[in-house]
């Protein structure tokens, strides 16, 4: 009876006691944390169950031997934090700048146990509302008109508490191990609990199951002591440098390429694992066969009545005997904790490790629930960088906004601004924004234009696969049509099987910039929001439907999209023919001359000089304008025989080109003659 | 223009097409003949063939039958067929037999021959058809060599036909062909006379020629009485081509002065056709002969240039000024006609010549567009933004800004605390309007060097995104004065360097300034008080309040925050504020207003109470009765949406005339217009206004009122008048009635983009197939965005753009620097560009 006073947030239903808030977040690591963050700064009442007594208990197994493959990167020569996080690949986002993970590591690949600390100190110095020893072993419904989503998310932890949420955040992370079975499976020693010292493994010969970075990573930390080690999985290799997928094999971990290419006995074979068999012999070799050949055998028989491969084939690749075989065949998703009211389903093809979500991070079989952090990448699964921190921190902010403005009328935050700064807006955010630029393809800017188009208004990192209900996730209406800004990669470009480094592979000129290769900012218009139908029927490989008109920003090796030449004038071309005006920038000598001249005023003029707020500029300037042929210069021309003012001010020097005929040169009859 | 375009060459074509339609053996191209026997049996009479001989093996003559071929089809539009006739291996006959026969080509009319070329001299289709025609031509076209030649042909065709007399470098040239081809239609309306003698064409044209280029005349010898006078000149002003001298010689052939009784907008002439404008000289009956010399004058010198045409006004109802004795009409569809009041021949032959010189230019201009579509828009990426190219042709200058402190997130905040008045310029180095502000500023920090109190900083929102975001900076540039203890105050005003400086200045008094003694009061109308202010002229505005009325205070001290750093303002509360406001004679709450030093104070009584009302009142004060309008000034203007009345000067405008104008500006009429004048030394941009306004320059000082806001009508107030102030109201009276016409009209044209876009869309749709399948948002809104596919497919398209760029690159290796690192090290390969994908 005293438990039902406590604060007034406790209800009995139906006999038993539940502890209500507005949002559960399950599991403290990254994304839970994150998401802890924004609630908490958005003021929100939640509360994030961790089933360890301290955040992150991931990270405090994994990866096995400590070395963090995300990025730490102390400098880039810019002090501009928003772009520097593009290169940080560790941190949460947060106001406190003592949260920055170079902070805490000056390690370029850190040590796991860095994260470790780092997740403790952003729970307690954001003094986050983490209720640990908690694991939730059982989520349900309980159907409710009130509820914000028709129903209630009734939790319950392993001392059978109940907790009563109206929305429910599944950051739990990918931590259960992928197994297969075979016959002699029971052999295989686990990622989880295999030995990291080298020296257990001196003179051994080792066969690892899987090819992803934590069978490389393993392969690493024993490839000097072994006699051999041989990697097997059914697909080849996917470099990350080639496929431009971070948690595609990175070349920290690819030292056993190197030893496979350069015949220094470790290798690499391809083959289905359901396929094979282990037999252990007497000594206690373990001998690979194929499960084909077992199927009638009675394998308690003996390893001699078992059919080796190379009894038949006696150059059988893998016919010498191994010491110890390793499964690094990672993680999948839990889902054994959700009642199957929630239907919370596996996705299908390769990205059945995850459960199936929306492109909003909205679980498809139940409303109010998303998914959050790793267990999230379904939606970019082998693209972005969803899955991993420095992404999935922005993704976890745009459902936080989503939720904010489903939950709580808050629509998207957005600024507004006159249209004169249309392409610096566009040109601040594709030089520095990081989310667009980790979660490329996945999260982009949206700009609303208003009527006329005299303003706009800006919104940052939306999921744009849920382009076609943008009114209504973000409260924001888009009747006058819209930009989005997105970064991507060349199509046809990355790949497991992809030369990256052919000659001329980057595109320089402004005019090809649609076929540029790497990361380069793409913006789409649309005169009218896409519909959901259009959204399903893209073409294939495109993160959005046929647009009205698209610009390419010409890639940059330096990844500064700041040329005048290059890179701004050719988008506001593009903005200009979207918009149907003229986007220049004038004097405010130019101006006074529309004033008097024109009925009507360019927008630069019309939201500058005429309010007041003309751009005088220096004496050197206006000289070098007029230089240029750009600006008339007035104070020294005669009246008559001079152009016409009111012809476009455009390029003058073009008009002063010689327009005399070229004298065609005879030489046709000296070469006929020469015949 | 190119409507008027199509009307010549439709009307060319026409000729052609009659040319061509002389009978013909029907085949098209080139015709083969087994034998030179079944070869001349075919031939008909009169009929002209260009035949050649060869052997069933010749290898030498294959680049000249190659020209022969394709010169078939020209020659075809004249009746000429083109054969090829085989020689028989055993045939010795004239043609076939002869081993030098074979290299010559044979111009036939029926079996008669007429001419043999050899084949040097048939090099190409332009040396084919012109000395084909030049051959059959023979009569038409008189070949001179010396100047008694010509002259003789001119004295026997003078006062019967027109002579065309031409000059070409040499024969077989394209104008060469141009030359013969129109003789070939005009041929027996006109005399053509041709010549290739430079000493010939030395001697016919003023100056010095030049005699690499084609020259034609047209002599006006059926108009020539006189024996002893040569016929009358006009030379083509333009290139050799056939539609060139078609043009000019349809316009030698209208009639010199066209006589006209309806209305000008109905009428349409050769000229107008041509693209060429029409002047009408207005008559009427009791002047009509002194017109009509006046018109073929006039005809005469714009003879080639315009056409003339006279228009009796007693038989057309015009509803123009009865003072109006020109009028020009342009062949541009939809303009209006001008009517102009001249008083010399030579100002209706500028008129024309500057209406063509800009027509000229606007064609080019035209024709470098067209030329640049099919060029793919090269001019796309040449920059034409004056700011942004202004900027990056200083950006190798370093800026003196030793005195304008660099401030960062870390030192931001302490750095504000230092001064008694911390100005943030916040910018962003790669944006070109901050970096033109930024150099103004950098001249403000110089000018206000010294000056205490005052600490000039900026901040780069490139580098401290999260510090701009912070201080609320959304856009930039954007200036902020910070003061300590108080809010930040955002500058408004232009972006210049004296209103920049001025602004800091006048921010460091507070405003409105609380003025403690009626000494103060009194020292501040005379510029004097405070002393950090007396070096800046200002005019003073002060506010006398009772104690009683404080609302009204209130209101002003809330007006003061809005203008601060705009307005100098004091207020003065005490007791003895009566007595100064009786000094002034006004009762508070009151401002006094003191331009120019306290010369003058001004009082006017405060009757409203709302901040809005006050701003917009002390606002309206503070613009000058008539004053000299510049760039800085005219929004303040501008903004009052009233037509203009402007005064163009050079230089310093008269006493009498500004006192003239004062007067017109101080009158009842006051409301309803802005009197102004503008000294155009002191704002230059003044000459490109004028220039608009008048196709010809008036002169100095000149009257102008301008509609701005409403319908946008120039008018001139006329020149033989004297500015008075009566004079000019009486015009304005006639304005108001419409009796007066416009001089011109302001363009109410649109801003449209002033150069497409790369079309990225349309090449990803010839190379990406699968993305025209997903054209599901709008079918058929843009057709030109769904070209016909090639079928080469994906790589075979994809080497397009590349192939396209190599000559390009080539040409210009400075561009490909902007290429990445990958592209430095591999520039020869640059056409096996993307082909690798």
């Amino acid at each position: 009876l005293g438990l039902a006073l406590y604060a007034g947030s406790l209800c009995a239903v139906s006999g038993a006691t539940f502890l209500y808030h507005d949002y559960c977040v399950i599991g403290a690591g990254p994304a839970g944390l994150q998401a802890a963050y924004l609630l908490q700064q958005a003021g929100r009442d939640y509360v994030v169950f961790e089933r360890s007594h301290a955040p992150g208990s991931f990270f405090a197994l994994y990866p096995r031997h400590r070395k963090l493959i995300s990025i730490n990167k102390q400098y880039t020569g810019k002090s501009n934090s928003e772009f520097n996080l593009r290169h940080d690949w560790n941190s949460l986002l947060s106001h406190d700048r003592r949260l920055l993970f170079r902070r805490y590591s000056h390690d370029f690949f850190p040590d796991a146990d860095t994260m470790v600390h780092y997740l403790e100190d952003f729970a307690s110095l954001l003094k986050l509302r983490v209720q640990y020893n908690t694991a939730i072993i059982h989520v349900t419904l309980e159907k409710n008109e009130q509820a914000w989503n028709g129903h209630y998310f009734l939790l319950t932890d392993q001392d059978r508490k109940n907790y009563k949420c109206s929305s429910l955040l599944v950051a739990t992370g990918m931590w259960v191990p992928n197994v297969v079975n075979f016959p002699g499976s029971e052999y295989v020693e686990g990622y989880e609990t295999v030995s990291i010292n080298p020296k257990d493994f001196a003179g051994q010969t080792v066969l690892i199951l899987g090819r992803g970075n934590s069978a490389f990573e393993t392969a690493e930390n024993i490839l000097g002591v072994t006699n051999f080690i041989h990697m097997v999985s059914r697909s080849r290799v996917r470099l990350s440098w080639a496929t431009h997928y971070v948690g595609d094999l990175r070349a920290i971990n690819n030292g056993l390429l190197d030893t496979y290419q350069l015949k220094s006995l470790d290798g690499l074979l391809e083959g289905d694992l359901e396929d094979l068999a282990i037999i252990k012999d007497k000594k206690g070799k373990l001998h690979i066969t194929l499960r084909f050949y077992l199927e009638n055998r009675n394998i308690s028989a003996g390893i001699n009545s078992i059919t080796l491969p190379q009894d038949e084939l006696d150059n059988f690749a893998t016919r010498a005997p191994y010491d110890r075989v390793i499964r690094c065949l990672g993680w999948k998703f839990d889902f054994s904790i959700y009642n199957r009211s929630l239907r919370m389903m596996p996705g299908k093809g390769n990205i059945k490790k995850y459960p199936q979500i929306k492109p909003s991070y909205e679980s498809r079989g139940t409303q109010g629930l998303f998914v959050l952090g790793t267990a999230s990448h379904s939606v970019d699964f082998r693209k972005s960088a969803g899955g991993f921190i420095h992404g999935f921190r922005y993704t976890t902010r745009a459902v936080h906004r989503l939720l904010e403005n489903r939950h709580h009328g808050v629509p998207w935050p957005s600024t507004v601004y006159p249209i004169t700064q249309l392409t610096n807006s566009i040109i601040k955010r594709v030089n520095e924004a990081s989310g667009l630029y980790q979660m490329f393809s996945v999260l982009a800017d949206i700009i609303l234009l208003r009527e006329n188009a005299t303003a706009f208004e800006y919104l940052e990192e939306y999921p744009v696969g849920v382009l076609a209900e943008l009114e209504m996730q973000t409260g924001r209406k888009a009747p006058n049509g819209l930009f989005v800004i997105i970064m991507e990669y060349g199509r046809n470009f990355s790949g497991a099987d992809k030369d990256v480094f052919y000659y001329n592979r980057a595109v320089g000129e402004a005019q090809h910039a649609w076929q540029s290769n790497f990361l380069h900012p793409v913006i789409y218009y649309y005169k009218r929001l896409p519909t959901e139908r259009e959204m399903r029927l893209r073409p294939p490989d495109w993160p959005l439907p046929r647009p009205d008109a698209i610009h390419h920003i010409v890639e940059d090796f330096l990844t500064d999209w700041t040329a005048p030449n290059a890179h701004i004038l050719p988008l506001r071309r593009f903005l200009e023919n979207c918009l149907r005006t003229d986007l220049r920038n004038f004097f405010a000598e130019s101006c006074f001359l529309f004033a008097f001249t024109r009925q009507k005023l360019p927008p630069f003029c019309q939201q500058g000089y005429v309010r007041m707020q003309g751009l005088m500029g220096s004496q050197e300037l206006r000289h070098h304008a007029v230089q240029a042929g750009l600006l008339q210069d007035y104070s020294h021309t005669d009246f008559l025989g001079d152009r016409h003012p009111d012809s476009h001010d455009g390029s003058r020097d073009q008009l002063m080109r010689d327009h005399a005929i070229p004298v065609r040169p005879l030489q046709h009859l000296v070469n006929a003659k020469d015949e | 223009m190119s409507a008027q375009k199509d009307r010549w060459v439709s009307s060319l074509v026409f000729l052609l097409f009659c040319a061509s339609s002389i009978p013909r053996c029907g085949s098209a191209g080139l015709r083969q003949e087994p034998s030179p026997q079944r070869y001349f049996s075919a031939l008909e009479a009169g009929r002209a063939s260009l035949a050649f001989f060869t052997p069933s093996v010749s290898p030498g003559a294959q680049p000249f039958l190659e020209q022969i071929e394709s010169s078939a089809e020209a020659l075809q539009d004249y009746g000429i067929s083109v054969v090829k006739v085989n020689c028989p291996k055993e045939d010795v006959s004239r043609y076939c037999g002869k081993e030098n026969a074979l290299r010559k080509a044979f111009l036939f009319r029926g079996t008669l021959l007429i001419r043999e070329f050899p084949t040097d001299a048939l090099f190409d289709v332009n040396s084919i058809v012109a000395n084909v025609l030049f051959a059959l031509l023979f009569n038409e076209v008189k070949y001179v060599e010396t100047l008694a030649d010509l002259e003789n042909i001119e004295n026997v065709l003078k006062g019967k036909s027109n002579m065309v007399f031409a000059y070409v470098p040499a024969t077989g040239t394209a104008e060469h062909r141009a030359v013969m081809e129109a003789a070939f239609v005009y041929g027996t309306i006109h005399q053509f006379v041709l010549t290739t003698e430079a000493a010939l064409l030395k001697a016919t044209s003023h100056g010095d020629p030049d005699v690499a280029s084609a020259w034609l005349l047209f002599c006006h010898c059926q108009r020539a009485t006189d024996p002893a006078q040569p016929c009358r000149r006009t030379a083509l002003g333009q290139p050799l081509t056939l539609l060139n001298i078609h043009r000019h010689l349809k316009l030698m052939g209208a009639p010199l002065v066209t006589e006209v009784a309806e209305d000008p907008e109905k009428i349409s002439t050769v000229h107008l056709q041509l693209g060429l404008p029409l002047v009408f000289i207005l008559s009427q009956k009791e002047t009509y002969e002194a017109d009509r010399r006046t018109a073929e004058f006039v005809a005469w010198q714009l003879l080639g240039k315009a056409g003339v045409a006279l228009l009796s006004r007693d038989l057309v109802d015009l509803n123009v000024l009865h003072r109006s004795n020109v009028a020009l009409k342009t062949p541009d569809e939809g303009m209006p006609i001008q009517y102009l009041v001249l008083e010399d021949t030579d100002e209706v032959v500028t008129l024309v010549e500057d209406n063509n010189k800009v027509k000229q230019i606007q064609e080019d201009e035209q024709e470098e567009e067209e030329e640049d579509e099919d060029e793919k828009d090269n001019n796309q990426d040449i920059q034409d933004d004056q700011v942004v190219e202004a900027v990056s042709r200083d950006k190798k200058r370093e800026l003196p800004l030793e005195q304008v402190l660099v401030l960062t997130e870390e030192n931001f905040h302490s750095s504000l605390s230092e001064a008694a008045q911390t100005v943030v310029l916040f910018y962003a180095s790669w944006e070109a309007v901050s970096l033109a502000v930024l150099r103004s500023y950098s001249e403000v920090a110089d000018h206000l060097k010294g000056t205490p109190g005052i600490l000039l900083s900026r901040v780069n929102c490139w580098d401290w995104p999260g510090l701009c975001c912070q201080e609320n900076v959304t856009q930039f540039p954007t200036i902020r004065i910070y003061k300590k203890g108080q809010q930040s105050v955002t500058y408004d005003g232009m972006w210049g360097t004296e209103e920049l400086s001025s602004f800091i200045l006048l921010s460091r008094v507070s405003c409105p300034l609380k003025l403690a003694t009626m000494d103060e009061a009194e020292g501040y109308l005379r510029g004097e008080f405070p002393s950090e202010l007396s070096s800046h002229f200002h005019t003073s505005l002060l506010g006398i309040f009772s104690t009683a009325t404080s609302k009204a205070r209130e209101a002003f001290e809330e007006a003061g925050n809005i203008l601060s750093g705009h307005v100098r303002m004091g207020m003065y509360f005490e007791d003895d504020a009566l007595a100064l406001s009786h000094k002034y004679s006004v009762s508070p709450p009151a401002i006094l207003l003191a331009r120019s030093g306290g010369r003058s104070v001004e009082g006017i009584p405060l009757s409203k109470h709302s901040v809005q009302d006050v701003v917009q009142m002390i606002r309206y004060e503070l613009l000058d009765i008539f004053p000299e309008i510049t760039v800085p000034n005219l929004p303040q203007y501008l903004q009052l949406r009233k037509p203009f009345l402007i005064l163009f000067s050079d230089g310093d405008i008269s006493q009498m005339e500004s006192k003239e104008m004062l007067k017109l500006a101080k009158g009842r009429a006051q409301q309803a217009f802005v009197a102004c004048w503008l000294n155009l030394k002191k704002t230059p941009v003044g000459h490109g206004i004028l220039r608009t306004y008048f196709s010809t320059v008036p002169s100095l000082p000149v009257l102008v009122w301008v509609n701005l806001h409403a319908g946008g009508q120039v008018f001139q107030f006329p020149s033989e008048q004297s500015i008075t102030a009566v004079n000019v109201l009486s015009w304005m009276e006639q304005l108001q009635a419409g009796l007066e016409a416009p001089s011109s009209t302001l363009s109410e044209e649109d801003w449209k983009p002033p150069l497409p876009a790369y079309n990225f869309l349309e090449m990803m749709e010839t190379s990406v197939p699968e993305l025209s399948l997903h054209t599901s948002p709008h079918p058929g809104d843009t057709p030109a965005q769904h070209p016909p596919k090639s079928p080469g497919g994906d790589t075979a398209i994809r080497e397009g753009p590349s192939q396209e760029s190599t000559a390009e690159e080539v040409g210009s290796p400075g561009r490909n620097l902007r290429g990445t690192a990958p592209r430095l090290a591999a520039r020869d390969k640059q056409g096996k560009r993307h082909s690798e994908l």
